[in-house]
Formats: structure tokens, C-alpha cells, sequence
């Protein structure tokens, strides 16, 4: 993304967790601002046009593409990454579900799936098939055909 | 043969699954290195023309430019190819497709890069260009290649006893055409790679590479280097399904140029809009056949003509087309045949190895003309396949006997038939067929029509959808077959606590290979698999094994793993006969994590505790397994031999629903039934299946990549389309064990054969439902109403 001619701007927000400070472009898109400059690599880039959902993070608990959120729109919101979902090593359950029905191939589309099934479950702890087959419809995974991960997302209860 | 097994076949948790669940695996874009530099490419508007002059002087002393590379800056072979070197690293006679690279940006700012690459001047004179694989052959074609002097890439020729006789001793002679589109592989994860220059040690390739040994080879030939100093290293890879392999050589060649040139790590990342203008894609073929049989339902004759757009470069097409004349006729006995494949050159995308491999086009054109059989004689679809279909000790379309293994095709039809309820199913949608979908003609008839229906083409609402069910089967041969070379190592070592790191020679491609081969070494020496570490893939650290495709790494791979394993076992056991003062008769047993002696279990130790054991007796405790396959043969001028060592067979079952005012398919479910021999790692193979019989619906009825002039049209997934969780209904996996030497007890090959029978089961599905049949995939919501596809005049599509 172009970055030229733009003065810097003073951000403050949540992230996994953690209050962060700093400065950077307003144009900056969110992706590159967690994989780049804060080192965040478990956002994956797979389309950069909001098409794939690989760049999934949660902002102020709702999933949201990172390659089309600028960093001027995050000032004061609160952001979970992939790297926020477990605690101290302790597996989120649904990412022990993940593992457990097989729902991971390549992974690149794993942070992102997990994320969209986060904000799921944070607003429907019990979601039918098609409300977890709506949840996950921008995220696009070209392995597994997505049955091992509505399976391991039906069986996830969080309390 | 082994019975009983202790971890084969039960659901174990991936190697990598705990690092991908948690973003810590490292994909190739996740990869920094210090004073790292960005390769920005520089490509033209042209399709085919001569380059005549490219003038940098507008941007070369622009400060965000380090160098420029280009093909001068290449010390070994300008021009490079997995089989025919005709695909420049950096194009520099002529462009011959709009995603060829003239040459690269080398700067710390990528997006600086990027805005200056428009900025390069290339001076080309165009040529005509030729996108119709028709025309190819033509006299008066424009050349692609003149170097060759031909458009044609490669002609496979196939004949077996008399075709006119055949033909003559038919009752019915139908004579049908069909067409498979461009297929883009949709690997989420874009191309990238890594170069960091080594000095006096070589060079460092870490990318998102399917094909390690492969790129090594072509980074050495373009950069002059000895293999040895050519170290790539696979990065997690982010997908692939055949297509991280040509594409992925020469990124590599070109950032190892840069690099070496600037002494600095060089990285090309690449967006989705060049991922998909300058990867190969899955071949398009035009497939004529025509097929005599008797009135009982009995082939007599089959003739086939295949015609494979290869686009502007070779890559796979002389590989993937041999693997459709082996299977052409599809798995039938038919005493008479005469095939004729050719892959031509064009200036469209080249195309080469996605998922099936020349596969997934001929069943559906020969498994659509199967049920066109059973529908003109009046018999069920399961019965035609019955009177033709392959069982054991059959003579397949090369002379080659199927009986070292067993012959399970009538047995997954079977299962398949069963499970559905396909026959009744079938025979009762046939009574409700509704022929009159209602085919608008955009002609000046419509213009003057009153736009009000008739009662005749008024449809009730309750008569919008109509079901349908449809199968298809296939054999597929294991592995590479006559193609190449077909062996693979493995490396085992075991540690003096008893953990143990393995590496095998193929690569992870996602399909969970890494926990297969651990789940093997587990079973044979009973250690518990999270105690094995798998080894990162690099080409230094174990011998080449060829590359990891054609559904061979479980065959191959896993052969190499279980031969490694069964050496230290043997090894082991001989210790300890000594060691515990055994008679030969003991027999020894490694299991869940100890080692005991059947019968007499007080003599026992876990396997760390005879780990540290062994190791203070000067045990080697490593070894280096190998797994060769069988020697094969094939005569290429009839089409003969025994073209792969064994085969797998399957059969799917389509059932759909077809709104026929709207045209929209929708697929309820698809049944699986795969011999795939021995099931190892059991998660992994649904998950294949899943995977597989997704692109299928894909390929089936959505998917296809469309060109102007040579360029194509769809540049990302908003207007290439793949499955989303919407998109399929249910898809059920059931597994036939069918019994072979070959392979880790029998395991075979599954990840293709999941996705090559889809869209013909889709296809005769349809026709159950609304009596149509169709000929050009995809059968999408204009194929269905139309009839056609609808061509744009322009490359303008969607928001770009």
C-alpha cells in the first residue's frame, strides 16, 4: 500500500489483551500493522481484497477482514489475533477441537477460521450447522472442504 | 499380512496441528531476515510479441532501486523447464503469454517497487496472437516456439485390436464432445520466497515450495551453482494441490540471482492478482469420443481424440496427458481402442500438475458417456458399468492384466449403490423428469415477445426443484507409473531417551503427510507418536525422493519410512536377543512406548529405558529407509505396457437439486467410496476426501478461468469462485481396503482420486433431474439455462 505525503498519527488500543501505544500512518492497513511492525505472522495475506478471510482478526468482538481495516479506524478498539487465543500455552477449546476432528490441512486459513468461529461463539454459544456454516462463509479454505471444521465448531463448548 | 494394529487407521492429532492452530507455524511470508531486499516484477501488456528493446533509464536512478535483474544477469540457463526447457527465467526473445516477466525490481520498499515497475519501457513488436488450441496445428499458425517448429508439445498414441471391426461389430455407434475450461488452483496462500545468499557455502532457498529437489535442480541450472550449494529449504506450505511446482522454480531462480547479485536475502512475495496471471492452471481439454456397443451393453469400440491446450509453455503436459490415454477408456474392458492425445502450445496461461493429473477431464467426459450408454439401452447406469467394468485379472487399454492387487471396482460400485439406494433413486427421478426448462434464445424473437407466460410454461412452485442422482467410477494408477524415477528415502533416528526425529524425502504439502509417516514409524516400533519430531524439509538433509505428487507420498514416502522403521527394529531385536539371552523363537514386541518379550512380559523395558540401552552397547540407533518401486514399462508409439505398478479404484454418488428457473445446482450430498488400500492416518483421509470432493462440486459447477486474449479474466476470488462452506452439502467417506504388496501395508494413493470423479457424478446427476445433458464444464447457471457461456467482448470484468 502507498504510504507517502501522511503524517503519523498516535494510536491507542487493546491488543490480545494488552494496551498498545504507538504511532504509525492512518493508511496503514491493520494486516500489515500486526505483521509488520508488531510481528503478529499468525494473520495470514491471502487476497488482500476481503475475498478469502485469511487476515480474519476480532475487533471490538467482531470478525473482521485486517486487509481492509486502516490503522486510523482502530484508535480506542479492542483486538484479538490468533496469538490472543490461548493463555500461557493452554489451548482455546476450540482450537483443541480443531485438532481433535481433523480440521486443519495446510493451515493457512486456520488463524483466520478460528477467529471467525471465536466471534461466533462469543455471540451464539450453542449455533446450529447453518448459523457456524454463515459465520465461516468468508473464510474460504481450498483443503478440507469445511466438514472437519463445522464438526469440531458444533462440538466446542465454551463456558 | 498384518491384522491387528495398535495406532494404523485410529484418529491421531497432525504433527503440525498444534503450530497451525496457534499462528506459530511459519509460512514463507513469515520469514524476516535482516538488510532483506523485495523482487518486484516487471511484465508488459502484450500476449505475444518480440521484445525488442527494454529501457530502464526512467527509473534507474531512482532511490528506491538497489539493481535491476533481467536475463543478462543469468550465469547458467537463461531457459528452464521441468521436462523441455522452453520457459525463460526472465523472458528476453519474445513474450508468449501476458504473465511472462521481463524483468525484476530489486529495492528495500516493495510498494515503491511496485508503482515503478508500470514505469520500465519495453519496446515489442506484437505478433498474431493464438489462443484457439484448434488452430494450433494449423500451417499457417503462428509458431510460440519457433525453435521447435511445431505447436505441438507432445502426441500420445494408443491402439488396440481392430477399431473398424470393433465399430462394425457394434449395434450403436454414439459419437459425443466435451470440453473441460482452465482451472485455477486457489491455494490460499500466494507465492513467496526467500534467497539468502551463503558466500562461499551457496545459497539459501526458503519458500512456499511444493517440490524441494525440483527447484533445487532449476536454482542450480539457471545460477550455475553445484547441488550442493543449492540448500531449499519448504517453508509450511500454504496449499499447493500440484501447483507450487514450475512457478515456484523459477521464483526461486529469480530471487537467488538477485540475491547473489546484491549479496543480500532477497524476497518475492506475490498478490493474488499475480498468483493467478502467472501460475500454470489445470489443462483445458476438447474431447471427441466416439464408442460402438451391443444392444446388451457390451463396448465393442471406443475412439478417442483429445485435444489439451499446454498454453505458452510445456511444464507437465507431456506427464499429465500420458496419464489420460492410460485411462482414457476409463476402467472398462474394451477389446478395441484407438486414442490420440496431443497437447498443444497457444498464448493462453501454460498449463501443467493440478490435483488428478489429466484425470479429472476424461472421466467426465467418459463417465457422462457411460450413462448415455445405460439411458439409450434402458438400463440402469451401476448395470452398464457391471457388464464392463474391470475385475480381476482384466486387460486395461495398454495390455496391462490387473492382478497383483485386488480388483475392487464392481465391490466400491457396489458399496456405493447400496448406501444410496442408487437404483431406485435413480428410476423414480426418471419418471419425474421436467424437459421443459425453460431456454431463452437472446435473439430478435424475445425482443418482440410479450414477456407474459403461458400456461404450458407457467411452473409451479413446488416443481422448481427437481432431484437427480448420478455415479462415476475410476481406476487410477499409483504414483508416478512410467513418468520417471520412482523411489524415496527416509531418515529415522532415535534419540537415547527414547523420542525420535524423522524426515522423509517428499515434501508436506498439508495433506498431513508428516503425522502418516509418524503414525508408521509408531505402529512399527511402538513409539507414541507425539514422541516423534518431524524433521523441517530440506534439500541437505535427506536424498532426493522426486517430487511429492501424483497421490504417491503415503505409497512411496510411507514405503521409505516403514523400511527405515522395520531396519532398526530388525537391528533392535537382534540386540536384545543377545541382550536377553532369547531363543529365535521369541518374539519380541514394540509397543505403546515398551519393548517385552510375548508370553514372558516380565522381560520388558520401555523404549526410552532400551533406548539409552542400545546407545551405551554402540547401537546405531539411525537409519536411511528406501522404497523403490517396481520396474514398469511403456511403448510409446502403440501405447502399451504396464504403465503403473498397481491402481486404486472409486466410485461417487452425485445427488442434487436443479432450481430449472434459475439454473442453480445444488449438491445434497456426495458418497464416497474409495479403495485407496490401507488406511493409515484416518482424519487425514477424510479430510482428503472432504478436500477433494469439494474442488470437484468446484470444478463441477462453478469453477473456470476465462481468458481474453490470452489473459485471464478472474484475477481474484471475488470473480474466481471456489467453494465455501455454503456451497456443498453433505459428502460421506467410505473406505474399501482392497489388499496390495505395494505400499506401507497396502496403502495406496487417495488425494486424486477424491476429486476426479466429482463433476462427472455431478453431471449425470443433472441429467437424472431435468433429462438435459451437458457437455462443457462448468455446468453453471448459464450452461443449464443456455446452454452456452456467455462471453464478454473485453477483459473488463467485475470491479477491476
Amino acid at each position: 500500500m502507498k504510504t507517502k505525503n501522511t503524517s503519523m498519527i498516535k494510536l491507542k488500543f487493546i491488543l490480545n489483551g494488552k494496551e498498545i501505544e504507538l504511532e504509525t500512518l492512518p493508511n496503514k492497513r491493520l494486516i500489515d500493522l500486526l505483521r509488520n511492525d508488531l510481528n503478529l505472522t499468525g494473520t495470514k495475506e491471502g487476497c488482500s481484497i476481503g475475498e478469502c478471510g485469511a487476515c480474519t482478526v476480532i475487533m471490538n468482538g467482531k470478525a473482521v477482514n485486517s486487509c481492509l481495516v486502516l490503522a486510523g479506524e482502530i484508535n480506542g478498539s479492542e483486538i484479538i489475533t490468533i496469538e490472543g487465543i490461548s493463555n500461557d500455552g493452554e489451548l482455546h477449546p476450540l482450537q483443541e477441537n480443531f485438532l481433535k476432528y481433523g480440521a486443519v490441512q495446510c493451515g493457512f486459513c486456520i488463524p483466520g477460521m478460528i477467529l471467525s468461529a471465536y466471534a461466533l461463539l462469543k455471540k451464539f454459544p450453542n449455533p446450529d450447522e447453518e448459523q457456524i456454516k454463515e459465520a465461516i462463509a468468508g473464510n474460504l479454505c481450498r483443503c478440507t472442504g469445511y466438514k472437519q471444521i463445522i464438526e469440531a465448531i458444533k462440538n466446542t463448548k465454551i463456558s | 499380512m498384518k491384522e491387528k494394529f495398535n495406532v494404523v487407521g485410529k484418529p491421531v492429532i497432525r504433527q503440525d496441528g498444534r503450530a497451525k492452530v496457534t499462528g506459530q507455524a511459519k509460512f514463507a511470508d513469515d520469514y524476516k531476515f535482516p538488510n532483506m531486499l523485495f523482487g518486484v516484477m516487471v511484465r508488459t501488456n502484450s500476449t505475444h510479441a518480440l521484445i525488442k528493446k527494454i529501457d530502464y533509464s526512467s527509473i534507474a536512478n531512482d532511490k528506491n532501486i538497489i539493481t535491476i535483474v533481467d536475463a543478462n544477469d543469468i550465469k547458467g540457463l537463461k531457459k528452464t523447464g521441468l521436462i523441455r526447457k522452453d520457459q525463460p527465467v526472465f523472458a528476453f526473445e519474445k513474450i508468449v503469454t501476458p504473465g511472462d516477466v521481463v524483468a525484476m525490481l530489486v529495492g528495500e520498499n516493495e510498494d515503491e517497487l511496485r508503482t515503478l515497475a508500470r514505469k520500465v519501457k519495453i519496446e515489442l513488436e506484437e505478433l498474431p496472437v493464438l489462443t484457439d488450441p484448434e488452430k494450433a496445428l494449423d500451417e499457417n499458425a503462428p509458431l510460440i516456439h519457433p525453435e521447435f517448429g511445431t505447436n505441438l508439445i507432445i502426441h500420445h498414441p494408443l491402439r488396440k485390436g481392430d477399431i473398424e471391426k470393433g465399430f462394425a461389430d457394434s449395434d450403436f455407434i454414439l459419437e459425443q464432445t466435451y470440453t473441460t475450461p482452465h482451472i485455477e488452483h486457489a491455494y490460499i496462500e500466494p507465492e513467496c520466497v526467500i534467497a539468502i545468499p551463503l558466500g562461499d557455502k551457496g545459497i539459501h532457498i526458503i519458500g512456499s515450495i511444493q517440490n524441494p529437489f525440483t527447484a533445487r535442480r532449476i536454482v542450480a541450472e539457471v545460477i550455475n551453482f553445484p547441488l550442493n550449494k543449492v540448500k531449499v529449504e519448504q517453508a509450511e506450505l500454504g496449499g499447493s494441490f500440484g501447483g507450487k511446482d514450475d512457478t515456484m522454480c523459477i521464483l526461486s531462480a529469480r530471487a537467488a540471482v538477485a540475491a547473489l547479485k546484491t549479496n543480500r536475502p532477497v524476497k518475492i512475495k506475490y498478490s493474488r492478482e499475480e498468483s493467478i496471471l502467472e501460475s500454470y492452471k489445470r489443462h483445458p481439454y476438447r474431447m471427441h469420443y466416439k464408442v460402438g456397443y451391443t444392444k446388451d451393453g457390451k463396448i465393442k469400440a471406443m475412439k478417442i481424440d483429445i485435444l489439451a491446450d499446454g498454453g505458452a509453455y510445456c511444464s507437465m503436459t507431456p506427464f499429465v496427458t500420458w496419464r489420460s490415454v492410460v485411462q482414457a477408456t476409463g476402467p472398462y474392458e474394451i477389446e478395441n481402442v484407438w486414442t490420440d492425445i496431443r497437447g498443444v502450445y497457444t498464448n493462453n496461461p501454460y498449463t501443467g500438475a493440478m490435483r488428478g493429473f489429466g484425470s479429472p477431464q476424461i472421466i467426465f467426459a467418459q463417465e457422462s458417456l457411460m450413462d448415455e450408454i445405460a439411458i439409450h439401452l434402458g438400463i440402469t447406469p451401476d448395470e452398464v458399468r457391471r457388464i464392463n467394468g474391470f475385475r480381476q485379472g482384466s486387460i486395461t487399454a495398454s495390455g496391462q492384466r490387473l492382478e497383483n492387487h485386488e480388483v475392487n471396482l464392481i465391490k466400491v460400485l457396489d458399496i456405493a449403490c447400496e448406501k444410496t439406494n442408487f437404483k431406485e433413486k435413480w428410476l423414480e427421478n426418471q419418471k419425474h423428469q421436467n424437459r421443459r426448462i425453460p431456454t431463452i434464445e437472446f435473439d430478435e424473437k424475445i425482443r418482440n415477445r410479450k414477456l407474459i407466460l403461458s400456461k404450458e410454461e407457467f411452473v409451479e412452485p413446488n416443481e422448481i426443484w427437481k432431484k437427480g442422482i448420478g455415479l462415476a467410477v475410476s481406476f487410477r494408477g499409483s504414483s508416478l507409473g512410467a513418468e520417471g524415477i520412482d523411489a524415496a528415502a527416509a531418515y529415522l533416528s532415535i534419540q537415547n531417551d527414547g523420542t525420535a526425529y524423522l524426515l522423509c524425502g517428499l515434501a508436506e504439502n498439508g495433506q498431513g503427510m508428516r503425522t502418516t509417516y509418524s503414525i508408521i514409524v509408531s505402529e512399527v516400533l511402538g513409539i507414541p507418536v507425539e514422541n516423534i519430531y518431524y524433521l523441517e524439509m530440506n534439500t541437505s538433509h535427506i536424498p532426493d525422493s522426486g517430487p511429492t505428487v501424483a497421490s504417491r507420498s503415503t505409497i512411496m514416502g510411507g514405503g521409505a519410512v516403514k523400511n527405515a522403521a522395520e531396519v532398526l527394529r530388525k537391528r533392535f531385536e537382534n540386540f536384545l536377543r543377545e541382550y536377553w539371552k532369547l531363543s529365535d523363537d521369541d518374539l519380541i514386541i514394540f509397543e505403546n512406548g515398551s519393548v517385552f518379550v510375548k508370553g514372558k512380559e516380565e522381560i520388558n523395558l520401555s523404549f526410552s529405558e532400551f533406548s539409552n540401552l542400545a546407545y551405551k552397547n554402540g547401537i546405531c540407533l539411525a537409519s536411511i529407509g528406501w522404497y523403490q518401486g517396481p520396474k514398469i514399462h511403456w511403448e510409446e508409439e502403440t501405447g502399451h505396457g504396464s504403465a503403473y505398478f498397481t491402481y486404486v479404484y472409486g466410485c461417487q454418488v452425485a445427488e442434487v437439486r436443479v432450481n430449472i428457473i434459475t439454473g442453480e445446482v445444488y449438491v445434497d450430498r456426495i458418497t464416497a467410496v474409495h479403495d485407496a488400500g490401507k488406511i493409515i492416518n484416518i482424519l487425514g483421509a477424510m479430510g482428503q476426501v472432504y478436500g477433494g470432493v469439494t474442488q470437484g462440486v468446484g470444478y463441477a459447477i462453478f469453477e473456470e478461468l476465462d481468458k481474453h486474449n490470452g489473459k485471464p479474466r478472474e484475477l481474484n476470488f471475488d470473480q474466481y469462485i471456489i467453494p465455501t462452506s455454503k456451497d456443498v452439502g453433505e459428502i460421506i467417506p467410505i473406505f474399501v481396503e482392497g489388499k496390495d504388496e505395494y505400499g506401507p501395508w497396502g496403502a495406496k494413493s487417495l488425494g486424486e482420486p477424491t476429486l476426479e470423479l466429482t463433476s462427472a457424478a455431478i453431471n449425470n446427476a443433472i441429467r437424472n433431474a431435468v433429462g438435459e445433458r451437458y457437455f462443457n464444464l462448468p455446468i453453471n447457471l448459464e450452461e443449464i439455462l443456455l446452454k452456452r457461456k456467455p462471453r464478454p467482448e473485453d477483459l473488463k470484468r467485475g470491479s477491476l
